[in-house]
């Protein structure tokens, strides 16, 4: 199983993502520069945080533009699994690869903080690993993560059961002081209709060693390599 | 082309001296024209040449077995962390710009800084902050403008950290009326590198060719490193064009491009244009390489049609590179930056004459022999002021304070409050190598490069500084090698940042004369040379000089992950000790200050032999696993230590205390500033051997109780003080962002 971390102009999760992916997991991993016009050969492909073309215009407006996503789109179109994290979900977004948008933060400053979340998707290939409505620990760090929509989405979204993870309370409590950023219904993932795209503010990435805090994002990966080894072995 | 004609008022309004305009015209044998009197102007201005403070630098310990470039040699000094791996690391300030536009101000200080590790070769990992403002609390006066200013260079500093993808992981911020429209901001940069990666800004090689890489230059920051050589005053705000526009997007672009552009081997030598741009970049370059530069303006590219030379030479624009070439590599410059989609530009070529020569097209507008502008600049050994030590403290005349008020309110004052309000806005955890995240004494971080755990804290006091300068930096000094100690590291290097007043006053100069012989003191004491460091001057606003405030930022390496250790108590049921136990008055203390409004005493004396005993039998008892958690006694004494022992624990955990009797009223014993004091918590199964280990080295230690319960309880001579750790975490946790959050935010991109 490859996986495609693909790199923009502003990139800055990229590296951590590699190396999260190749020390914590042993899986092939490779960065794909954002002028490339195919994802041919990848299984997974990762779109990092970071800053991509500085956040000018909008998070994400510009990096949709690169070349690399037309071929992410079609790949996302033949169901391979896409994981958007934090600047790599703006950039579904606006790609229209996930529904909704990211504003800037309740209390207009960047936060970098671990939150809880609760696990409201465990069928997706991203989430089958985790138990439904379980509590997990992961590091936000973002300007712009408040997700909104309009109420028809919202409500397509919660009959779907694709939205993947809420911001709670150590007990699990949805609560608007457990919410970070002021993200409509405490959202702060979603998946696409047919759950192979996965848009999230969180770093799973951040979370996969004791040593950093929290290992609490390994079940993404492990989820996604779980999907992979079966079919590879 | 027409020169300006030079009169006095020009050479006056240039800030050069009768003679050093002299001086001028014996180095080029014939008077100056406009632009070259432009750029004596700015390479000799204090900010590039430290003329004033050259002398005092010179007595800072630059040389141990691990460095591998000193300090002054390059932009930034390199030290050895074994196996190959290197670190280069240096503090800047950027306290003029921030005083006049806090966000770009405080932002392209951040830029500038991780300039000069990337130009070393060093792939930049880390950030740390030293910040001091003016008091932000609602009922000082003049406290929105500091909110402002506060809220303004925290913002500054995260948008260009976090844009570029570099976590700030530690560093201290004060709040004092002496910083009011003078805030203090310095930045630290710590990069890694292999030793064969070290890149010099050196123009070597006749014949080779000049690049120019980065953002355009435009008319911004003109002469910033003059502006930064002036005392602030009312008008300073005319003088928002020197502020530079701080673009991080392009900075990421440029590190990048310079990283893979100096992997290629390519570059025979590689500056940053920072202060003074172009100018700055072109002599130094060609000084240090012992040749000349010839470079032809016209071929810069440019942001703004119209520039003059002495505006293109002078400005500082940002995020702009000088790359020296070898011949028929020029190739391998185009195709980068082209991948990178940045702008780049051959300029011109290395000479061998020794002279700076700058071109339009074929006319020369500029000729100065290079070395003269970085090497002859004027020395200036300022005269210091007589100084007496300040009378210690009379006790009798400071009235007893209700000690069970005292403690949260020193917890919830700016200066001693958790910081998160600051460093929840900074990513702190990108690069994934924060083991020891801001709030702890030490911040350390897994260099995954090289598979190292360094540690870092940086350190100042300027209440102490200003009663008894030389205390002040040794104290800063020993400060930082405790916090490394309580995180378990062994100190390797330091940098200095020295923020003072205007040096033309003898007692100013005085304060930078010992502050420095002080902390160089204490350096060689610890065995941390200085890698190299930042002179700000000048630091003055309407109302006088700021209390003098070096600061040293300190770099250490943990050997072994276990060593790795925390602030914060465990778990309940630990023994708690002190280890160095020490006895003074309220001399110089932030209880004075902040309780009684007083800045007074003599400041309690650092023992740098105690000192490093003290550490190394820490780190020692550290190594033989005794020790569960350490903090350093500081700032508000050893009943603010020891509540910040509990309340960072998750969640606040409590202890009963009892105190060592030093037959002292009891606000001096709760609250004095002794240094060299450190609480550690232990299992109680090791409790003896930690015993036997001080008593063996002679270091004084006393238990003094254990850890539980909800509260912290401390009790001396049978009295006892009882306060709910979760009402002191919830003070001192609070305290800043409730001050902070109720005023509306500057604007800012991100």
């Amino acid at each position: 199983m490859k996986f495609a971390v693909l790199r923009f102009p502003g990139s800055n999760c990229d590296q951590d993502c590699l190396r999260t992916l190749r020390d914590n997991f042993g899986a092939s991993a490779e960065a794909v520069w954002h002028k490339e016009t195919s994802v041919d050969g990848y299984d997974v492909i990762v779109v990092p945080g970071g800053f991509s073309y500085g956040d000018y215009l909008r998070c994400g407006a510009i990096a949709r533009y690169s070349p690399v996503m037309a071929a992410v789109t079609q790949a996302a179109a033949r169901g391979v699994p896409v994981l958007g994290i934090c600047n790599g979900f703006q950039i579904l977004c606006e790609a229209g690869l996930l529904p909704g948008a990211l504003m800037r933060n309740r209390g207009l400053h960047f936060i970098c903080r671990t939150v809880h979340l609760s696990v409201t998707n465990v069928a997706s290939p991203f989430t089958r690993g985790a138990n439904q409505g379980e509590v997990i620990r992961l590091p936000v760090a973002h300007g712009e993560g408040c997700y909104f929509a309009d109420e028809a989405t919202l409500e397509e979204l919660e009959q779907g059961g694709r939205i993947a993870f809420r911001y709670c309370e150590a007990d699990g409590s949805i609560t608007t002081a457990a919410n970070p950023n002021g993200s409509v219904r405490n959202i702060a993932g979603v998946l696409n209709r047919q759950g192979n795209v996965l848009g999230l503010m969180p770093h799973p990435e951040r979370a996969c060693e004791e040593r950093l805090g929290s290992t609490d994002g390994t079940f993404v990966f492990a989820s996604l390599l779980g999907a992979g080894l079966s079919s590879v072995s | 082309m027409k020169e300006r004609a030079i009169t006095p008022a020009i050479i006056e309004k240039h800030g050069i001296t009768v003679d050093e305009f002299a001086r001028i015209k014996e180095i080029l044998g014939r008077e100056p024209n406009f632009t070259e009197l432009g750029i004596f102007s700015v390479m000799w201005s204090e900010h590039c040449s430290y003329k004033n403070s050259r002398p005092e630098l010179k007595k800072f310990p630059t040389t141990g077995p691990s460095i591998l470039v000193k300090a002054g040699e390059e932009n930034a000094g390199v030290l050895d962390v074994g196996d190959g791996w290197a670190v280069a690391f240096k503090i800047e300030s950027h306290n003029h710009p921030s005083a006049v536009e806090p966000f770009q101000g405080a932002a392209t200080g951040v830029g500038g800084i991780i300039r000069d590790i990337f130009t070393m070769g060093a792939r930049p990992i880390f950030l740390l902050d030293s910040l001091r403002f003016g008091p932000v609390d609602k009922n000082s006066p003049g406290s929105a403008a500091n909110r402002h200013l506060l809220s303004g260079v925290v913002s500054g500093i995260a948008h260009y950290g976090n844009c570029i993808g570099l976590p700030t992981i530690g560093g201290e911020t004060w709040f004092d009326e002496t910083y009011a429209g003078n805030p203090l901001v310095n930045v630290f940069c710590l990069g890694v590198l292999r030793h064969d990666q070290i890149a010099r800004g050196a123009a070597k090689g006749v014949g080779n060719p000049v690049f120019y890489v980065g953002a355009e230059t435009g008319r911004d920051g003109l002469a910033g490193a003059a502006f930064a050589s002036r005392e602030l005053t009312e008008e300073s705000k005319e003088d928002r064009p020197a502020v530079q526009v701080g673009d991080p997007f392009r900075e990421k672009l440029l590190l990048e491009a310079c990283l893979e552009l100096l992997a290629s081997g390519c570059v025979a030598g590689i500056q940053d244009m920072g202060a003074a741009g172009l100018t700055c970049s072109t002599c130094e370059t060609a000084s240090r390489g012992g040749t000349g530069i010839d470079v032809d303006l016209d071929l810069v590219p440019k942001r703004e049609e119209g520039m003059t030379p002495y505006e293109i030479l002078l400005s500082e624009s940002q995020e702009r590179m000088l790359v020296i070439v070898h011949r028929g590599q020029e190739d391998s410059v185009r195709e980068i930056f082209d991948k990178w989609d940045l702008p780049h530009a051959q300029v011109g070529h290395v000479t061998d004459d020794g002279m700076m020569r700058i071109r339009t097209g074929a006319d020369v507008v500029a000729e100065i022999p290079a070395s003269s502008l970085t090497d002859q600049a004027p020395v200036y050994h300022r005269e210091a002021a007589d100084w007496k030590p300040p009378d210690q403290l009379d006790i009798n005349l400071v009235p007893l304070a209700d000690i069970a008020s005292a403690l949260p309110r020193l917890l919830a004052h700016p200066t001693l409050a958790c910081k998160r309000w600051i460093w929840e806005q900074y990513d702190h955890m990108v690069r994934n190598g924060t083991v020891v995240r801001p709030g702890s004494d030490a911040a350390v971080f897994l260099a995954r490069e090289c598979g190292k755990f360094l540690a870092a804290s940086v350190d100042g006091n300027g209440l102490i500084t200003k009663l008894d300068p030389r205390e002040g930096g040794r104290r800063c000094v020993a400060e930082a090698a405790r916090n490394l100690a309580c995180s378990g590291a062994v100190p390797l290097g330091a940098t200095d940042n020295l923020n003072f007043g205007n040096p033309h006053k003898p007692e100013i100069f005085r304060q930078l004369r010992d502050a420095v012989e002080g902390m160089a003191e204490a350096c060689r004491a610890f065995g941390t040379p200085v890698t190299g460091g930042n002179v700000s001057l000048y630091n003055e606003n309407p109302s006088g000089p700021i209390d003098p405030t070096p600061v040293v930022a300190m770099v250490g390496i943990v050997e072994d992950e276990a060593h790795i250790t925390r602030q914060a108590f465990r778990g309940a049921g630990e023994a708690v000790w002190l280890l160095g136990d020490r006895d003074a008055g309220l001399d110089a203390s932030q209880f004075l200050l902040i309780v009684h409004g007083r800045k007074e005493g003599r400041p309690p004396q650092t023992d740098l032999a105690a000192e490093i005993l003290l550490q190394q039998t820490l780190r020692d008892a550290i190594r033989s696993g005794f020790i569960r958690s350490a903090h350093d006694c500081a700032e508000g004494g050893i009943a603010v230590a020891l509540a910040e022992c509990c309340i960072s624990s998750e969640p606040p955990l409590g202890a009963e205390i009892e105190l060592p009797d030093h037959k002292r009223r009891d606000d001096e014993e709760f609250f004095h500033e002794a240094p060299g004091r450190i609480i550690v918590s232990v299992d109680g199964s090791y409790e003896s051997a930690l015993a036997a280990l001080c008593a063996e080295r002679g270091v004084p230690a006393k238990r003094l109780g254990t850890t539980g319960g909800k509260d912290l309880v401390i009790g001396l001579r049978g009295r006892e003080y009882r306060w709910p750790a979760g009402m002191l975490f919830r003070v001192w946790d609070s305290s800043l962002g409730e001050l902070m959050d109720a005023v509306a935010e500057p604007l800012a991109a991100h």
